[in-house]
């Protein structure tokens, strides 16, 4: 599913790369599996959900995500893996124009299924994340808990076969982060592979699961 | 929800194009493109269609001058100007000859003589008036013609207004080239300011193409909404620009009427005498057959140019 050898990544500036972000990364996660991605900030979690989703390239070693070969891939292979990952971003990244029922509505539209089959869908997700009463709201309509449950139902809409989170529970309740983690959970039974990036230890308490721990751009566990 | 329908929905605008692509701005460049490119077409079309006027017209007759008409021909029955009509009628190229009568000649002399007979035109060479064929004969045909008719009745001389109409086509030729160049820069032109409006949509809702492009969008999916929102600016520009030319065309086509005066056939396009006319006579054929396509070639290069550049800026995406 997820196979990282010797992964280096770096962001260049301009002409010259920058420092190295991330450095000699090996680990396998298996299909189905689940892992927490720990560290503190700066470690390189988000670079790392980065290359799981397919937005860097590893500037160093070979990366293998959903059985292909992402450093050899060209670059018309990766938009047909991007469907199959889900990812729930700590900014959101909603889309400021579209409703909510449309950002959520959004990964089956670019995969093509049929509107019917998008509306029955999408209602359902929002009920599910309590929003079917918001779902013509605009995110800036919509608190910051609210936008974050609109992401998760985006990312989990298309059932992933990958679904990545980085900080998935940093702006809701205790309640609504358990459920959330309940969904996780339910999806990683059904054979969702799934990465949680989180500083919050208590949710990995309650949740105990493998892990991947970053420092200074290193894993320290979970390696191969 | 009730207004979802089964399919994707129509012009649902993922990216938010809409804003980031004006509508007012494009629309009003690329008119004033179309505009422009309008009168290169027409200047094209008027070119052409004067220097096929001036080939047919001019081009088409010459004067055979035949002095001593009415003295016997040499070692042929008749006199020399029936000799001369008879070579003519039977040359190849030449649809019709006849001399012009005496009052013929007399209205023409009139400015120079003054009114009434006068001795002098005894004494004048019969001139023959000569129609050509369509195509007409070459230069060297009518060389070769000269000098028969020379042989056969001395001091004949053959006028062609060849020269002239030589000098015409080629000014015309050189008018039509400048039109197909002003063409070119301002097709160019357009094709420059949908690209800086398309990098400005770009910037302006690059956070939105990112999250698109990583939710697995490809490039063709995004620039074809970018090329569809662009095509559709370009040709509004088009119409507009073209519907906004038209009276300037046709107060064109009723100054160039003068020049085509008096003409038949295919000058009868660019008598024009526009405003007085009906709409369709007004203007050549041929310009009302191309002013539509200004449209769809501004919305070709709108779709061209759109295409291209996402394309090229969605490179430096992963």
């Amino acid at each position: 599913m997820l196979r990282f050898d010797a992964v280096g990544l770096h962001y260049a500036t301009g002409a010259t790369p920058g420092p190295d972000v991330l450095r000699d990364l090996s680990f396998h996660v298996p299909e189905g599996a689940f892992r927490w991605l720990l560290g503190p900030s700066g470690a390189g979690k988000t670079s790392l959900l980065r290359l799981m989703y397919l937005a860097a390239r590893p500037t160093r070693g070979s990366l293998h995500v959903l059985g292909s070969d992402i450093v050899a891939a060209p670059r018309r292979a990766l938009p047909g893996l991007r469907l199959r990952i889900g990812v729930v971003f700590q900014d959101f990244r909603l889309l400021g124009h579209l409703s909510a029922f449309d950002n959520v509505a959004l990964p089956l539209r670019l995969a093509g299924r049929g509107e019917g089959q998008i509306h029955a869908d999408v209602t359902e997700m929002l009920r599910w994340v309590g929003l079917a009463a918001r779902s013509d709201a605009h995110p800036a309509e919509l608190s910051g808990g609210e936008q974050q449950r609109v992401a998760i139902a985006r990312a989990v809409i298309a059932r992933p076969a990958l679904l990545l989170a980085d900080e998935p529970t940093g702006n809701l309740d205790e309640a609504q982060a358990e459920r959330l983690l309940l969904l996780f959970r339910e999806l990683n039974r059904l054979g969702t592979t799934v990465v949680v990036a989180t500083h919050n230890e208590h949710l990995v308490a309650r949740q105990p699961a493998p892990a991947l721990r970053l420092d200074h751009g290193r894993l320290i566990e979970g390696g191969a | 929800m009730a207004r979802r329908s089964p399919l994707r929905p129509a012009g649902f605008d993922e990216l938010g194009l809409r804003r980031a692509l004006a509508d007012r701005m494009l629309p009003f460049l690329v008119a004033a493109m179309a505009f422009l490119a309008a009168l290169a077409l027409a200047g094209w079309v008027g070119a052409a269609t004067l220097a096929q006027h001036w080939q047919r017209g001019a081009g088409a007759s010459l004067t055979v001058q035949v002095p001593h008409p009415d003295d016997p021909a040499l070692g042929a029955p008749g006199t020399r100007v029936d000799r001369v009509l008879g070579m003519l009628d039977a040359t190849p190229g030449i649809a019709g000859a006849r001399t012009l009568t005496a009052a013929e000649l007399q209205a023409l002399l009139r400015p120079w003589l003054g009114p009434g007979p006068d001795p002098l035109l005894r004494r004048l060479p019969a001139v023959v008036a000569v129609r050509l064929a369509d195509p007409p004969p070459g230069a060297a045909a009518l060389a070769t013609l000269g000098t028969r008719l020379d042989q056969a009745a001395p001091g004949t001389m053959v006028e062609t207004q060849g020269v002239w109409i030589d000098r015409l086509l080629a000014l015309a030729r050189s008018l039509q080239a400048c039109a197909g160049a002003a063409l070119l820069v301002v097709a160019a032109v357009a094709a420059a300011v949908v690209a800086v409006a398309t990098r400005a949509g770009l910037s302006a809702r690059r956070e939105a193409i990112e999250i698109v492009h990583g939710l697995g969008a490809t490039d063709g999916f995004i620039a074809a909404r970018f090329a569809g929102r662009a095509t559709v600016l370009a040709a509004a520009g088009g119409v507009a620009g073209a519907v906004a030319a038209l009276p300037v065309l046709l107060a064109l086509a009723s100054l160039a009427a003068p020049f085509a005066a008096g003409g038949s056939g295919p000058s009868a396009e660019i008598s024009a005498a526009g405003l007085g006319r009906s709409l369709p006579g007004a203007l050549p054929v041929a310009l009302w057959l191309l002013l539509p396509g200004l449209p769809l070639a501004a919305a070709a290069i709108g779709f061209t140019t759109a295409q291209v550049t996402v394309r090229r800026w969605l490179r430096r995406l992963p």
